[in-house]
């Protein structure tokens, strides 16, 4: 490659870190700038900090989230990987139908989600609430569950299971001996993608819970739509960085040195 | 299947009891709705109608497809072009960067959007970030506002979905065999001829993968119209939330809705015709590549070659 291509590409490459970055780091900046309503900077602050932490609702809100987010990932995380299993190792009727299924659902508009789910959850005359914002977040997250662990499935050797099965072993002890061990990793992944998925969810969630139970994007939401405020600066950088650290667990996990 | 492996059964089982009443049943539904009258005291009243989709034909509904249409093609557009040489960029980056590379793309992939729409605002509105570096090149003499209108949400659309372009490219550039590229260019096609010939048909899926993950949730997503586009914007996922929430007329919101799956059901296909279309031309290249290395045993050195990328590839797979 010339050198002037090779200059382009750097270029072109920091040009869009710098336009995914830029404004993210703006915002977090400004959380520490202790000004109500210029965007000058008038000194270091950690008082916005403190009025995320003194705001009632907001902080239910999370609490609300961080619950359905745990639970929401765990269901997701077994019936996902359950999945991945199934479509791995076993022959059965529908096996393509339960992969084109699960596939679409990771493309398909999460409005479509929100709004079929709404309209199931009210025919069947359910309180909307903890329980649907429940069961919509398993939905929406158990197909990449099981995408993440299918593509580690995809790299082991099939014959280990074989091996077992020869020697006599359950299904269940071939699964919980042999693959299960195999696939944790991309399993614990599953699980910190589905949290993260839980924990962003707009579309859904805007559809299918009560007014009885908010949830953080949903109150973020509200926020955002009155404009420009310095506790939502700190409350987005508060985000931000637990996004980073979930991010950088699940790739340590998925990531874990294959030779 | 004499044998009973009550795992296996528990397993299928479960799964798809849950996809078939969260996923299918739901999706029934929905499908349902837009056959069904509007109620009086209820949602929906049990009466067949092809009305609805009749509706949708509406001046005003059509303006709003339209305009949503064009908004999710431009900034699908913009982040193609953004996009792939990008993802070439770093997929063509030295091995041991490109994991860096790429978690600096996972990352924001995973920040929730609605964050990232909002610090949009601090850039973009009046005396805002852009138009204060504006203003220091001397473009412009006074402070300016890019906020509300087609403009910001164009913007906050390629914006928030630039990663989902750049990861399903990414996966698919870096699958490709390079020794493709290198038998083009030793066959004596340009750069441009190589990338046209072999390079774009090859990431084709990836392209239409990629595609289909910022195009259908620039339809869906409302907020970012809501947040950038102001009181005026309203684009089909606004239509369909307001339909369900301030109108309360579900059958129109749902056959709405079915515009979308439609586009999903044709961009499916798309990805599906162009990945075959790729599996094809592997399989007669490898059928080629083995015929040719053994029928040309004097062509050892371009095989070498050849080999050496192969290995460098697949250690960088393994």
């Amino acid at each position: 490659m010339t050198l002037r291509l090779r200059t382009l590409r750097t270029c072109l490459v920091w040009l869009v870190y710098a336009f995914l970055y830029v404004p993210i780091l703006v915002v977090i900046v400004y959380s520490f700038n202790d000004a109500r309503y210029t965007t000058e900077w008038k000194g270091f602050t950690l008082k916005w900090y403190s009025a995320l932490a003194a705001n009632g609702p907001l902080v239910d809100a999370a609490l609300n989230s961080l619950s359905v987010a745990t639970l929401a990932a765990t269901i997701a995380t077994v019936l996902g990987t359950l999945a991945a299993i199934c479509i791995r190792r076993y022959r059965f009727p529908g096996r393509k139908v339960l992969h084109g299924c699960i596939y679409v659902l990771t493309v398909s508009p999460d409005i479509v989600m929100g709004i079929s789910l709404l309209i199931f959850f009210i025919a069947m005359g359910v309180q909307l609430g903890f329980w649907t914002l429940l069961a919509a977040h398993v939905t929406l997250a158990l197909p990449f569950v099981t995408v993440t662990v299918l593509a580690r499935l995809a790299e082991f050797d099939e014959q280990l299971i074989e091996a077992a099965r020869d020697l006599g072993a359950s299904e269940w002890r071939a699964f919980r001996h042999v693959l299960l061990p195999l696939a944790a990793p991309a399993v614990a992944a599953g699980w910190l993608l589905s949290f993260t998925l839980s924990m962003d969810d707009v579309l859904v969630s805007f559809f299918v819970t009560g007014p009885t139970f908010e949830v953080l994007p949903l109150r973020v939401y509200s926020m955002v739509r009155l404009g420009v405020k310095p506790d939502i600066n700190a409350l987005s950088a508060v985000m931000f960085t637990v996004t980073i650290v979930l991010v950088l667990l699940a790739q340590t996990l998925t990531r874990t040195r294959r030779k | 299947m004499t044998q009973r492996r009550p795992f296996r059964t528990a397993s299928i089982a479960v799964v798809w009891l849950w996809l078939g009443l969260f996923a299918l049943l739901p999706n029934l539904g929905l499908l349902l709705v837009t056959f069904l009258e509007r109620g009086e005291s209820d949602f929906v009243s049990l009466v067949f109608t092809w009305d609805n989709y009749a509706r949708l034909a509406d001046p005003v509904f059509v303006r709003i497809l339209g305009e949503s249409l064009w908004l999710a093609a431009a900034s699908t557009l913009v982040c193609l072009l953004i996009g792939y040489p990008f993802a070439y960029a770093v997929a063509t980056a030295r091995r041991g960067l490109r994991p860096w590379l790429l978690l600096l793309v996972v990352i924001p992939f995973w920040t929730n959007s609605l964050i990232r729409t909002y610090a949009l605002i601090i850039i973009l509105k009046s005396q805002g970030l852009a138009s204060n570096v504006l203003m220091a090149l001397g473009l412009v003499s006074e402070p300016v506002s890019f906020m509300y209108g087609e403009f910001a949400v164009f913007t906050g659309l390629t914006y928030t979905l630039l990663p989902f372009m750049i990861l399903p490219l990414y996966a698919s550039i870096e699958k490709l065999d390079k020794r493709l590229l290198d038998a083009a260019k030793d066959l004596g096609a340009s750069s441009l001829r190589a990338f046209w010939h072999v390079t774009l048909p090859l990431t084709l899926p990836g392209i239409v993968a990629g595609c289909m993950l910022v195009f259908l949730p620039s339809l869906g997503c409302f907020y970012i119209p809501e947040i950038l586009g102001g009181a005026k914007s309203m684009l089909i996922g606004n239509f369909i939330k307001n339909q369900f929430l301030v109108a309360r007329d579900w059958p129109l919101g749902a056959a709405a809705s079915t515009i979308l799956t439609v586009l999903l059901v044709l961009m499916i296909i798309g990805y599906w015709l162009s990945s075959r279309r790729v599996a094809l031309r592997e399989r007669k290249g490898a059928d080629t590549g083995a015929a040719t290395a053994g029928r040309t045993p004097d062509a050892t050195h371009e095989d070498g070659d050849g080999m050496t990328h192969g290995a460098h590839d697949a250690r960088g797979r393994a």
